[in-house]
């Protein structure tokens, strides 16, 4: 199976400060891949250069293709959907409004309503909020909601950074269910930046681990999980 | 960084040379049009000292140059006061004003402020028109030029000259300690950021309102040397494009840099004037495109453009205080 | 000094309320797009009226002018976003000011090199008859600029709420980089604010234009009492200065009929004074919401 992400050699810095020095990691199509770090490591630059939000240095292809160095407009316009830490919701619209933006893009009116109709399938909450503004809803419906509008652009590959911050366990555990719907019912591929390594071990296929900008650990999920000794030294528990 | 250092006392010194020995080669309009260069750059430092280095936006500081240059023309003409000592008078009362002002404006943020003095400065000509057995109404009041005192054979627009350039030297010094002091490093720690000013047990509103009074103090002095060059006052010249000018002084010379009252005073001076030589016809025109191509080419003013090109000469040697952006953009980008 | 005294100075209140409006909208519009306050939105409307009145005196019949100016105006304001304004973007706010200062004053001399200084008439499209109720007598270009004005703000109004590149446009003035996440290409949307604007304003400019006359110098006074709307409205609010515009308006004709020391040399003190009052009082406007600053 083909990878629908190549990352290769990215080095990514802030100015002065280098905070990615040469990392690479893959997505398998339809699959699910997870960078796991602590705070710092530099997970959520990772996932900011491949969508174009900071100009990265090194290879990033999308299904063979170089967007490495593309607006993240046009990133977006590829397929992929970035989910960014703090949800980015558009506080001031509503949620109806917040879903017909991730829609933007799209000519296919009847699709796009449907798509609609699926987000509100897959958070009744957003469905009985529709006409509320997006400011007024809590982390964890926002948190829908950010995914739902990533779902509207009915992306290939969707990123994820740190779903899971600042949400009750049991609405984080709710949100990663529906993850795993999306990509096993419609083939979404998931690159996954989690803090959580349990969860992001439960759900994904794939696993790397960043330390201050490099990738120190990296192999199937299944398999890290069950190290005991790796987990206690790089995950903590 | 002892190269960089050098570079700019010898930058000083040749400076300070040409400009004690201007009014030799210099007569007349030529000489009078630098005398105005010292005025305008008091009235800059004034004004970068509030919204540069403290970050309150000012579009209104015409009016305290229109306070101390009416209060020199009053002084002198009205009351036979000695031109003198009209000057720390004018000061002391623009300081007073000034400080005042500041009051009401603690509660205006950023835009809020700057539509506030916009209005003021909007103001001033009719207020000027109104008082006018004050003031003179729209005829104004004419003053003479003072002579030289103690004997000196200095011609008029000479002792002019070295009297901006003193006063200018002056509060150039005093501009340079208070930045260095306590005092000095609050008054920017509540432009960075007021909320962590106010927690470290800075008095902000206090600040704020002195910081006001003094750059209105530094403008109102500029005021009374000003009107005493021009040897008149009336109110439509102190009308709102004044006080545009000098936020285009301050802009252009470098906010938050005390050496770039002098760039913004040179360029609001002499621009509009070379202007005029290139299109008789369109001369502002011109001066807009100058104002834009500055901004293009040095977005932090001619001090910023220098800084950049120093610490690429010289290795490592930061500035004093940093020019920050005035107002932190993103105020309304709240996300969720 | 009756009640039609009163209500013929509301409705001409209103009528230069809706030019106010209008030019506090654009300006509300770019300021919620890029924080920007366009210093030279005057200048751009006086500019395309005088495109305007070339038309005309090139014979054109008034309504062909008249679209034709705005269509060139909406370009016109595109094209100063994309080269003026673009290579400056988030760069500091008053470098931004001084580049806006540049271009009113460029413009603003342009158009008196171009055009000259003499003061020029301007028609009016609505007819010279006074329209009568019972005894009241309103003029026909008033209730022309009130009907003209609130049909535009209604058509812009049903664009951003309803349409998907009006939701684009707002949402990239609040949010760029989730609206860019979106495919949403921000820069485009700016073009597009500004080229809204420079519409609205050049609407405003040919429609009071007839009144006060055109020369290069006739939005000055217009722009501070479109300031004055935008601030008593709320610089944040499209509606506020909307509502802030026609409340000007409506004041500075009742101040000036009513109150007796305030002529037309006073006049601008009325915005002033209503700009000052309602900083002091309540910064936000009526409808505005303070500015959220992060800490």
């Amino acid at each position: 199976m083909t990878a629908i992400l190549e990352v290769e050699d990215l080095h990514v810095a802030y100015g002065e400060t280098r905070v990615l020095h040469g990392i690479g990691f893959t997505v398998e199509t339809r699959g699910i891949t997870t960078i796991l770090g602590a705070n710092g490591a530099g997970k959520t630059t990772a996932l900011r250069a491949v969508c174009g939000m900071v100009p990265p240095r090194g290879r990033v292809q999308l299904d063979g293709r170089r967007i490495d160095g593309k607006a993240s407009e046009d990133i977006a316009r590829l397929g992929i959907a970035h989910v960014p830490e703090g949800r980015g919701t558009f506080v001031g619209f509503t949620v109806e409004e917040n879903l017909r933006l991730g829609a933007y893009m799209r000519r296919d009116r009847t699709a796009v309503s449907q798509d609609m109709e699926r987000v509100y399938g897959y958070f009744p909450v957003l469905g009985q909020r529709r006409r509320q503004a997006a400011g007024t809803l809590s982390g964890g419906e926002q948190q829908m909601l950010a995914l739902g509008r990533a779902l509207m652009l009915r992306p290939r590959l969707l990123l994820l950074d740190e779903p899971s911050l600042g949400l009750a366990p049991l609405v984080v555990q709710e949100f990663f269910r529906i993850v795993r719907a999306i990509n096993q019912r419609e083939g979404v591929s998931v690159l996954l930046v989690e803090q959580n390594a349990a969860l992001a071990l439960g759900l994904a296929d794939r696993a790397y681990l960043l330390e201050t900008g490099r990738v120190v650990l990296a192999g199937p999920a299944s398999e890290i999980r069950k190290d005991d000794a790796v987990r206690r030294a790089y995950l903590g528990y | 960084m002892g190269s960089v250092r050098g570079i700019r006392w010898w930058g000083i010194g040749a400076l300070l040379a040409v400009a004690l020995l201007l009014p030799f080669p210099l007569s007349g309009f030529r000489l009078f049009q630098f005398t105005q260069v010292c005025v305008y750059a008091m009235v800059l430092l004034g004004l970068n000292l509030l919204t540069g280095y403290n970050g309150q936006i000012s579009l209104g500081h015409g009016a305290f140059y229109a306070l101390g240059a009416y209060t020199t023309a009053i002084m002198v003409d009205r009351w036979g006061v000695a031109y003198g000592w009209t000057i720390p008078v004018a000061g002391l009362m623009c300081f007073v004003v000034g400080f005042l002002f500041g009051i009401p404006a603690l509660r205006l943020e950023g835009l809020h402020l700057a539509l506030a003095t916009f209005a003021l400065a909007l103001a001033v000509p009719q207020i000027l028109k109104y008082f006018d057995s004050w003031t003179g109404g729209s005829q104004g009041i004419v003053l003479s030029k003072p002579k030289a005192p103690w004997g000196l054979p200095l011609s008029r627009d000479q002792w002019l000259y070295y009297l901006a350039l003193s006063v200018l030297l002056l509060l150039f010094v005093l501009t340079w300690n208070l930045l260095r002091s306590r005092p000095g490093r609050a008054i920017v720690a509540i432009r960075d950021n007021p909320i962590a000013a106010r927690a470290m047990g800075i008095d902000t509103a206090l600040y704020k309102s002195l910081t006001f009074g003094v750059s209105a103090c530094y403008t109102g002095v500029a005021g009374s040397l000003g009107g005493l060059a021009v040897a008149f006052v009336a109110p439509d010249s102190f009308n709102v494009f004044l006080s545009i000018t000098f936020l285009v002084g301050i802009v252009i010379g470098g906010l938050a840099s005390v050496p770039g009252a002098i760039f913004g005073a040179l360029f609001i001076q002499f621009v509009p004037n070379y202007a005029q030589e290139i299109s008789k016809a369109a001369p502002w025109a011109i001066y807009g495109v100058f104002l834009i191509a500055f901004m293009y080419v040095m977005p932090d003013g001619v001090a910023g453009f220098l800084r950049r090109v120093t610490r690429r000469l010289g290795g490592r040697s930061g500035p004093v205080h940093p020019a920050a952006s005035v107002t932190p953009r993103g105020g309304q980008h709240v996300q969720a | 000094m009756g009640i039609e005294t009163l209500l013929q100075q509301v409705v001409s209140g209103l009528a230069t309320g809706g030019i106010y409006a209008s030019l506090a909208l654009a300006l509300v519009m770019i300021y919620q797009a890029t924080e920007i306050v366009n210093f030279a939105q005057g200048e751009m409307a006086m500019f395309s009226t005088y495109l305007a009145w070339s038309m005309l005196n090139a014979g054109a019949p008034y309504w062909l002018a008249f679209l034709a100016t705005i269509v060139l105006a909406f370009v016109g304001g595109l094209l100063i976003e994309r080269i003026v304004i673009r290579p400056v973007e988030g760069k500091p706010i008053l470098t931004l000011v001084i580049v806006c200062i540049g271009l009113l004053v460029i413009l603003n001399s342009l158009a008196g090199w171009m055009f000259s200084y003499v003061i020029q008439p301007f028609p009016s499209p609505f007819p010279r008859t006074p329209f009568r109720i019972g005894k009241i007598v309103f003029g026909q270009h008033d209730l022309g600029v009130i009907a003209v004005t609130l049909v535009l703000l209604c058509l812009l109004y049903v664009f951003f709420r309803y349409t998907t590149l009006g939701l684009a446009m707002r949402a990239a003035a609040q949010n760029p980089v989730s609206s860019r996440l979106c495919g949403i290409r921000v820069g485009s949307m700016l073009g597009l604010g500004w080229g809204l604007a420079a519409l609205v304003g050049s609407v405003a400019g040919m429609l009071v234009a007839p009144v006060i006359f055109l020369e290069p110098n006739m939005m000055g006074g217009i722009l501070i009492y479109a300031f004055a709307g935008a601030t008593l409205g709320g610089i944040t609010s499209p509606f506020g200065a909307v509502v802030g515009g026609f409340l000007v308006g409506v004041i500075e004709n009742l101040a000036g009929t009513y109150i007796p020391f305030i002529g037309t040399e006073l006049k601008l003190t009325v915005a002033l004074l209503i700009i000052v009052g309602v900083l002091l009082i309540r910064p936000s406007g009526l409808f505005g919401h303070a500015i959220v600053r992060r800490v």
